[in-house]
């Protein structure tokens, strides 16, 4: 069992009900040419993998599936890599059973 | 800005957040408690296990109209490999008594209940507000909060932080450290719906009886962390936590080892298919006794996930938060009672009341077992499963060899995996931290 398997975390997220603050992330990744370790490290760190490379080879954040567990924010906030707030009262992950 | 000034605030509305403001509003405080979620429990995350001991002390009769899911009449310990599990399983017709002690729960359910009776004690409740930061005076101490609602500062005598295990308040003021990856796990968990018949039949259970399943082993593949497995009603929480310092370390993805331990071959038939209909994440404090911040300060005290009281041996966390909300709840109202300010040295009580509970002498009794985990995640995750389940498997299969010989075999094969010395220093240091 060494094979890595397939996920598809996008269909985790569509069970998850969300209400997205359009235009207003709660998450920020600072901006940079190369990406640090720590930014490295949230590509698969992240459970509902908010994080991705760009063709610049750069993280970016896509906060929209983020359920919220602050997982990046001991990662990244340390070495000032992102910068995270909760979302704004009521906006973000609606969880049914939690 | 609100005008009106609150003997009491209360940030967030978990276990802990809710267990203080329904005590300080039981006790004719005049408590206003902040939720960022639109309804109590749509941002709370855990197993879930209900401690009914915890609950009693504060609403005795909560079976009346609580949700719970299933009293817990056997618990069962996995230790795993690839192929294989070796149980420990405890099941006793003395669970099913009059006033169970342990339930099943589903948070998001079982909050807005508690959120009601929290409310019914006369607290004002406000949903869909976050708190954005503490509020302080020139000399630092807490006066109040600021949210995100226009003119959103509102002042108080005292502010209890139950933010949770991710709380910004406290260390964007300084009075506490972020959690450091090695003092948290995240643990990722998928809601799986079955027939009531099926689930029944599959764990063994009938009428509201419940079992759940904790597991540790090769599903960690080397890290620190656990699987679990919880019957409710109408569903089966599936989960598995490691810490953060591990995923770091290793580069394994979270829902990685949600999807390998869910196809464990011992794991696959008791949720075969079933309709899952929610995938969430949390984190959850592991750092015990060690890892507790400064409690008290002067206008705030910190209680629950945030103050990183949990158990990580016995999983107990949201009984040591409603445990500690109680607590502060009524430190508060002491000092309140004989009309002090809610100065430091005040709130000071909270701490003291703390060491005397079981949430601390607890956390302290256990306070060397993380390290020991986490230095030797390796042993405990990976090669004493293995081990175990290889002699286990020696033991009952029968194949001709004589037993003496199968039994040299075992005892040859730990001593090659970890030798002598480390069989024993393994032995001492895990009785040491167990004392």
């Amino acid at each position: 069992m060494t094979t890595e398997l397939s996920v598809r975390v996008e269909d985790k997220l569509f069970y998850n009900r969300y209400l997205v603050d359009a235009g207003r992330p709660h998450i920020k990744v600072r901006p940079h040419t190369v990406p640090s370790p720590a930014l490295l490290t949230l590509l698969r760190a992240c459970p509902a993998r908010c994080y991705e490379l760009n063709d610049a080879g750069q993280v970016e954040v896509t906060v929209d599936g983020c359920v919220e567990c602050g997982t990046c924010r001991v990662i990244g906030e340390p070495g000032g890599d992102i910068e995270w707030s909760y979302p704004r009262g009521g906006y973000g992950v609606l969880f049914k059973f939690g | 800005m609100i005008e009106e000034k609150f003997d009491a605030i209360v940030v967030g509305a978990g276990m802990a957040g809710n267990a203080a403001a329904l005590t300080l509003a039981q006790r004719g405080l005049k408590v206003l408690q902040l939720e960022r979620g639109e309804y109590s429990g749509s941002k709370n995350v855990q197993g879930a296990i209900l401690y009914a001991d915890m609950l009693e002390k504060l609403i005795p009769d909560f079976r009346e109209d609580a949700p719970l899911e299933r009293h817990l009449v056997e618990q069962r310990f996995w230790m795993m490999d690839d192929r294989s599990h070796v149980g420990l399983h405890y099941r006793s017709d003395d669970f099913n008594e009059e006033r169970p002690n342990r339930y099943t729960i589903i948070r998001a359910q079982f909050d807005k209940w508690f959120s009601s009776k929290v409310r019914e004690a006369g607290a004002t409740v406000l949903c869909e507000t976050t708190v954005t930061e503490l509020a302080q005076d020139a000399y630092g101490r807490v006066i109040g909060v600021r949210t995100d609602r226009h003119d959103g500062e509102v002042h108080a005598d005292v502010v209890v932080l139950a933010e949770g295990v991710n709380g910004l308040l406290g260390t964007r003021a300084d009075l506490r450290a972020r959690p450091r990856p090695d003092n948290v796990a995240l643990a990722v968990k998928e809601m799986h719906f079955l027939p009531r018949e099926t689930i029944e039949a599959r764990f063994n259970l009938k009428g509201d009886e419940g079992t759940v399943i904790e597991a540790a082993g090769t599903i960690s593949r080397g890290m620190t962390g656990m699987g679990f497995i919880y019957a409710n009603k109408e569903c089966v929480s599936l989960g598995i936590g490691c810490l953060v310092s591990d995923f770091e370390k290793t580069g394994e993805t979270p829902y990685g080892l949600l999807e390998r331990f869910k196809r464990h071959p011992s794991v696959a038939p008791l949720i075969e298919g079933s309709e899952v209909k929610e995938y969430s994440a949390h984190l959850i404090p592991e750092g015990g006794y060690k890892a507790i911040p400064q409690l008290y300060g002067h206008g705030w005290v910190v209680v629950g996930d945030a103050a990183q009281l949990n158990n990580a041996i016995h999983r107990e966390g949201s009984n040591l938060a409603m445990t500690s909300g109680r607590i502060a709840a009524e430190a508060i109202f002491q000092v309140k009672s004989r009309r002090d300010p809610m100065t430091k040295e005040n709130l000071s009580l909270y701490k003291k009341m703390l060491d005397d509970s079981f949430v601390i002498k607890d956390l302290k009794k256990y306070k060397d077992m993380p390290q020991l985990m986490h230095i030797q995640s390796q042993n405990f995750f990976l090669t004493y499963p293995q081990l175990v389940s290889k002699a286990m498997q020696n033991f009952v299969r029968v194949d001709g060899t004589p037993k003496a010989e199968k039994e040299k075999t075992t005892l040859r094969s730990f001593v090659s995996a970890r030798s002598w010395t480390g069989l024993f220093g393994d032995a001492f240091r895990f009785a040491r931290a167990w004392r």
